[in-house]
């Protein structure tokens, strides 16, 4: 396994409206390495969903490499990037975005089912929701939980196929302070106690203040990145 | 993959749950339009089986004699000879015509029937004997016309059922009373037993039968000239042998060469069940095109219920694909639906099909036309068929749509 989950070099992303171009991202580059948590800030219109969309393979940059976990995406087919998204890749969405008519552990169980897994979905999926500490709220549906019990079903979705990283952009953006404390907190722990790598976007310091390193980013270019000291010591 | 399957339709059967109204009205289409189909068919055959059960309720192994040549494709110019009771004589010699069992001329005119005041109008034809055998006639009441009537000549006369209620308002009773065509009294001898529909050979049950020499005598002005000769052959495999000698013999006896054709038609049983077999068949394709129709509309329901769905669900195809689902796997959740509605409303559509049949045959028998409307395995397979074929067709294009979209796009949409 390498050591390096991600590695984006020089990647820019521009979008066309009709005739105008609206580069969103101008040339970035940087390295993740294993068991990292880094954090992604800027304002708002900089390009960090841009950027976290193309990690996470939702969308594919218009130039430049990225290279998760040592395969480049750039060659993948439909199929093939499908299941990078899949296996490789636990995305936390800002509004959660979990089926409205499914029930937590339905929910959670999608990428198993996903990934051809026929057998043994259920135990691995009510296993995920325990680890989020929801194996009381299997059976409710989103509209049921509150907005950071939605967001740890979010979690415990983006977990359940052990992916090499999780990418969360702003998942507190929609949480009451409490809630957001929570599900940071839990993100965290992950980190800490099983090693998970996570790339996060957020404007709040005290959250970035978790992490190793903070990557600034300002009209689509990488500012600066800092490493943070409190979380060195933390982990140290 | 039997999993697979298993959680495609669990998906498809929760997500049409979900919006049971638009499920219900996406149905609809195909509801009626499989209903549409199994029913006219399912008439289109029991009009078929009508028709031809009264064409053998005629007789059997029946030839009819006509005069002139009025076979399509013949020379309309050819000349039209008369058929004589010298012609019916020749062919009833079993010696001339030995595939011939019985031979039964008739004329046959429109009149208006009177009796006690009331009048009615009909047919009357002139008949011998021998024409209860050929036909398979039978009388409720009273006797059928005899050897001693046609020699006479008598003024006797059968009712028909209709024609007697027509005339008395009852059917038994009859006897020995009277009734006047053209003016002239004659006797009832008797009531024929009822023949039923025979929706487009006429109403058989609606006529009043007197002998045939009372009605040469009486009706027609060439004493001599009968309309039909009818000819049963002495069995099934004979009637070709007996369409042969009676050619042959009228031919020799309209003195006609090897090069003129004939200046009679003879049509066997089997030809006018093959007419109108072909007419019911075109009757029935014909409705059934119709139907066809409805259902293609329903079909087309279907893909705009399914467009819909799609574009509604944008963002959870977008999400599916985030979290793996390939086009694949968006392609058979969207399929599974669509052929699951459809097969829904293609089982309703039977179901309705059938009930349509089931009240058409009702009201037919009410009506008195013995149509039975019969719901046949093969329109149900094809209805099946046809509205599985549907659900795939109509839902493969959104389908597909959904299916290539890029996750983030899908997911962007509002
Ligand atoms: N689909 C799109 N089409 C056109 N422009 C876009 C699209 N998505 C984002 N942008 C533009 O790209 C820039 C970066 O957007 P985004 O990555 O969403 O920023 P952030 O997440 O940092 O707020 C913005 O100027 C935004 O308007
Ligand atoms: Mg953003």
């Amino acid at each position: 396994m390498p050591d390096l989950v991600i590695q984006v070099q020089e990647v820019t992303k521009i979008y066309r409206m009709g005739s105008v171009e609206v580069p969103a991202l101008r040339g970035v580059s940087f390295e993740v390495s294993r068991g990292e948590l880094v954090a992604i800030m800027g304002p708002s219109g900089s390009g960090k969903s841009t950027l976290m969309n193309i990690l996470g393979c939702l969308d594919r940059p218009t130039s430049g490499e990225y290279i998760l976990d040592g395969q480049p995406v750039a060659t993948l087919n439909d199929d093939q990037l499908a299941l990078i998204r899949n296996r490789k890749v636990g995305f936390v969405f800002q509004n959660f975005n979990l089926l409205p008519r499914l029930t937590a552990w339905d929910n959670v169980e999608l990428p198993l089912r996903y990934a051809g897994m026929l057998r043994g979905t259920r135990e691995k999926a009510r296993a995920a929701l325990e680890a989020v500490g929801l194996g009381e709220r299997l059976h409710h549906k989103p509209n049921e939980l509150s907005g950071g019990q939605q967001q740890r079903v979010a979690i415990a979705r983006a977990l359940v196929n052990n992916p090499a990283i999780i990418l969360a952009d702003e998942p507190t953006g929609n949480l009451d302070t409490r809630s957001g404390e929570e599900v940071m907190a839990l993100l965290v722990s992950l980190n800490r106690d099983q090693g998970t790598t996570i790339v996060l976007v957020t404007h709040d310091p005290e959250i970035a203040a978790y992490a190793e390193r903070v990557i600034h980013i300002r009209d689509g270019r990488i500012e600066k990145i800092t490493t943070n000291r409190a979380a060195e010591e933390v982990a140290a | 993959m039997i999993v697979t399957f298993w959680l495609a339709l669990r998906d498809a059967v929760q997500s049409l749950l979900a919006n049971k109204m638009r499920s219900l009205l996406t149905v609809l289409g195909i509801v009626i339009g499989v209903g549409a189909v199994i029913a006219m068919l399912a008439i289109g055959r029991g009009a078929q089986n009508a028709i031809t059960s009264s064409i053998e309720g005629i007789g059997t192994n029946l030839l009819f004699v006509m005069p002139g040549n009025i076979k399509p494709g013949s020379n309309p110019a050819a000349v039209s000879r008369h058929l004589t009771l010298g012609d019916v004589r020749a062919l009833a010699d079993p010696l001339a015509a030995p595939a011939v069992a019985d031979v039964a001329p008739l004329v046959m005119r429109n009149e208006v029937v009177t009796a006690a005041g009331e009048s009615h109008a009909t047919s009357v034809v002139g008949v011998t004997p021998d024409y209860a055998r050929v036909r398979n006639y039978h009388v409720t009441e009273g006797r059928f016309i005899d050897e001693t009537d046609q020699a006479g000549r008598a003024s006797v006369a059968l009712l028909g059922p209709d024609a007697a209620k027509a005339l008395f308002g009852r059917t038994e009773g009859l006897v020995g009373l009277m009734v006047r065509v053209r003016g002239q009294p004659f006797r009832i001898i008797g009531v024929l037993e009822p023949k039923g529909g025979g929706a487009m050979a006429g109403n058989q049950d609606d006529r009043v039968l007197i002998p045939l020499s009372t009605a040469l005598a009486r009706l027609t002005s060439h004493h001599n000239r009968v309309d039909v000769i009818m000819v049963s052959a002495i069995s099934a495999d004979q009637v070709n042998e007996a369409r042969q000698e009676v050619t042959e013999i009228l031919r020799r006896r309209h003195r006609l060469r090897p090069d003129q054709e004939d200046d009679f038609t003879i049509f066997t049983q089997d030809e006018f069940l093959g007419t109108f077999q072909t007419i019911t068949s075109v009757l029935t394709i014909f409705l059934g095109g119709i139907a066809g129709i409805s259902l293609l509309v329903g079909g087309i329901g279907i893909m705009n219920i399914m467009l819909v769905s799609v574009t509604e669900r944008t963002r959870e195809i977008g999400l599916r694909k985030a979290l793996g689902a390939r086009k694949r796997d968006i392609l058979i959740q969207f399929l599974t639906e669509a052929t699951l509605l459809s097969l829904i409303g293609g089982a309703l559509g039977i179901g309705l099909g059938w009930g349509i049949s089931a009240l058409v045959g009702k009201i037919a028998a009410a009506a008195h036309a013995d149509i039975v409307p019969e719901v046949g395995l093969d329109a149900v397979l094809m209805a099946t068929l046809f509205s599985a074929a549907v659900g795939i067709f109509f839902g493969l294009y959104p389908a597909n749509r959904a299916a290539r979209l890029e996750p983030v796009e899908a997911l962007r949409y509002e």
